[in-house]
């Protein structure tokens, strides 16, 4: 190959990499816009009147702009929607503080403290990790109905206050972790519970951060596992209020500002979480993963 | 519970505690923080996850209505009716079961392949050396998965039967069907338009004749139109996590292996074809036994978008064994129903710990093999 022949073939390749980068770059952005327009419109439908919302569904433009239709009928009493609100808070921070403490206190007692059936705990917490959500969805709804609680705050909170995959990335976490400082406080004399609390958890700060977000995420955006447990309407948290809401009026046009608007508000705080926090997030699918 | 599992030392501190007194009292201490501390998820987990599970194996074995307790002794028991009634025995109920079945086999069909392909995809260009701004995309393909299914699937109701997906098919000159109550399926249409059968008067050999309650015809309809809609949706919300665990393995795949291969002189597609995917085939696998287990759950995108119709096309094996309990007051049935479904999933479920138990190894002596093979 003479000089020449390589110089047009470096400048080929060169001319095909330009032109790779624009069709990744065209795909790139072919596909944001695939998964952003969406919730795009869903943002400008919430500031529509119903009447615009059905007539130009697709105008990026509000015509006339006016939140009548959407948050106006939301922010009332009478649709519901605070009170559902009010109840998802309520749930998610409950359920949330439950989880990280109580995974957290699972795990360590796993991943360091020798007792008799350590290992048909774990081996348990793994096989319950395989049980499939919406298969508890009947045995759940009788267990609660058994105890009596079916459709009040406890069955809301109650059974999601731990879960098996929670244990599981604690205990994976504080294996990771040498024992030496720990062993030090033990040999200071400090209790089993002490040096938990007081020297383990502050140095598990990023798996708790992963977990807390898990567990918020899980908990705000839960739907069948509600759906099961209540059904007064003074006890819907957020999803089950507006699943009632969109399942049970189909028909073009009815009510979509209402319906987007709620929809937005529902997505919005795990939105934020998300953008604030977003590398937790991946480390939480990646685990999420693993266990499958 | 067993204990001869225990290690030595736990052995010696529980049988011995007193000829090594310091060490003895501090690991007796620890047993019973340890039971202290996994005390809470572990009555947890038995009260809401094991009793219920016994509970509903129980009431799947009676006719329990809803009234009262069902272990009452006026509950009548009726053994392993239920589950004949769903598998065995002609009827109601074993042609809505066999149909969700239908229906999910096709929803399954679809989703698992599109949305490992879509999380493949995506990876490997936000993946890419020469692209910037990857972030950006990365979070946008991600987000979807991280929001609520019930927000999502209302955003997707207003798409696709308020007008915006029709009003983007008219520029392009398609008129876009009735998409969450078209409960046409569409291998019958294709069918149809290739003009081998006429959907309204299928041959008689299909629907003469059938399998478990449901019409040879009526077996090969294919996903509705309307089920056709959910496949979008669920692929579009969750190829963002496989795509995740596809840029996981891929920043695991070592410049080495690449600078090597390319010195071999391959080429991107070879590399690609060779090298990559050989290395990826764990998560490959992975992302389509997760895929597999999660399509056979699908359940809040039926409950909102559809609720089962049109003409029970998109009723899921979950969202029937609700409807069942929960409308109809048939428990025993609805209970009988989980446990068939929980037992075809835990075969994936099964497979998936079965393979991925040495998954590192497994990858490393294929890509070796290819890379050999690429460079011969």
């Amino acid at each position: 190959m003479s000089t020449a022949d390589r110089v047009a073939s470096v400048g080929v390749g060169r001319r095909r990499s330009f032109a790779g980068v624009f069709l990744g770059y065209a795909v790139l952005v072919f596909f944001a816009l695939v998964y952003l327009f969406p919730f795009v419109i869903q943002i400008v439908t919430s500031f529509k009147t119903q009447a615009d919302a059905a007539a130009h569904p697709l105008s990026l433009v509000p015509d006339p702009f006016s939140v009548r239709d959407s948050l106006g009928r939301l922010a009332n009493g009478s649709s519901g929607f605070p009170r559902a609100v009010l109840n998802s808070v309520v749930v998610t921070v409950l359920v949330t503080a439950g989880r990280v403490f109580f995974d957290s206190l699972a795990g360590y007692a796993l991943a360091r403290l020798r007792f008799p059936g350590r290992k048909v705990v774990f081996g348990a917490i793994l096989a319950v990790m395989a049980v499939p959500g919406v298969v508890l969805l009947i045995p759940k709804f009788l267990v609660l109905n058994q105890l009596g609680i079916y459709d009040t705050y406890a069955a809301l909170v109650l059974p999601l206050l731990a879960d098996a995959a929670g244990v599981f990335i604690m205990k994976q976490f504080f294996e990771s972790v040498p024992t030496s400082i720990e062993e030090a406080a033990r040999i200071d004399g400090a209790s089993t519970f002490r040096i938990f609390w007081s020297v383990v958890l502050p140095m598990a700060r990023p798996a708790l951060i992963t977990l807390t977000i898990l567990s918020f995420q899980g908990s705000w955006n839960e739907f069948a596992q509600v759906l099961v447990s209540v059904q007064s309407a003074d006890l819907q948290t957020l999803p089950l209020w507006l699943a009632n809401l969109v399942g049970g009026s189909l028909g073009a046009g009815t009510q979509y500002p209402l319906k987007l608007s709620g929809a937005l508000l529902a997505t919005i705080p795990v939105a934020l979480l998300f953008a604030l926090l977003q590398r937790y997030f991946v480390r939480g699918a990646n685990e999420g993963g693993v266990k499958g | 519970m067993t204990t001869s599992t225990q290690t030595p030392a736990v052995a010696a501190a529980s049988r011995a505690p007193r000829p090594r007194r310091r060490r003895g009292g501090i690991r007796s201490g620890e047993r019973l923080s340890g039971w202290l501390f996994v005390s809470p998820a572990v009555l947890l987990i038995v009260v809401f996850l094991a009793i219920p599970v016994v509970m509903a194996l129980w009431v799947s074995l009676t006719g329990w209505g809803g009234i009262g307790s069902p272990f009452s002794s006026q509950v009548p028991l009726v053994g392993g009716k239920n589950y004949t009634d769903l598998l065995g025995q002609d009827g109601l109920v074993r042609q809505d079961f066999m149909t969700s079945i239908r229906n999910v086999f096709y929803y399954t069909v679809l989703v698992v392949p599109l949305q490992t392909a879509l999380a493949l995809f995506l990876a490997l260009v936000v993946n890419s050396k020469v692209l910037r701004g990857k972030g950006f995309f990365r979070s946008a393909f991600y987000f979807p998965s991280v929001t609520s299914s019930v927000a999502i699937t209302t955003v997707f109701v207003f798409l696709f039967s308020g007008g915006a997906v029709n009003g983007v098919l008219k520029w392009v000159g398609v008129d876009g069907p009735n998409w969450l109550d078209d409960g046409r399926g569409t291998i019958q249409l294709v069918l149809g338009w290739l003009h081998l059968v006429d959907p309204d008067a299928p041959p008689s050999a299909l629907t003469d004749h059938g399998f478990l309650s449901l019409t040879w015809w009526d077996w090969l309809a294919g996903p509705s139109v309307t089920m056709l809609t959910l496949v979008m949706l669920v692929v579009w919300t969750t190829s963002g996590t496989f795509m995740l665990m596809y840029l996981a393995a891929l920043q695991g795949i070592s410049a080495e292996v690449e600078e090597a291969s390319l010195l071999d002189g391959t080429n991107a597609w070879q590399r690609l074809r060779y090298v990559v995917l050989p290395m990826l085939k764990p998560t490959t696998f992975l992302v389509i036994t997760l895929g597999l287990i999660g399509s056979w759950q699908v359940f809040d995108q039926v409950f909102i978008a559809t609720q089962g119709g049109p003409d029970k096309t998109t009723f899921s094996p979950a969202y029937l064994s609700y409807r069942y309990g929960f409308a109809d007051k048939s428990w025993g049935p609805a209970a009988a129903m989980s446990f068939v479904l929980f037992a075809i999933i835990i075969v994936f479920t099964l497979l998936q710990r079965f393979v991925m138990r040495d998954k590192d190894a497994i990858a490393e002596r294929r890509a070796v093999r290819r890379s050999r093979k690429a460079r011969a």
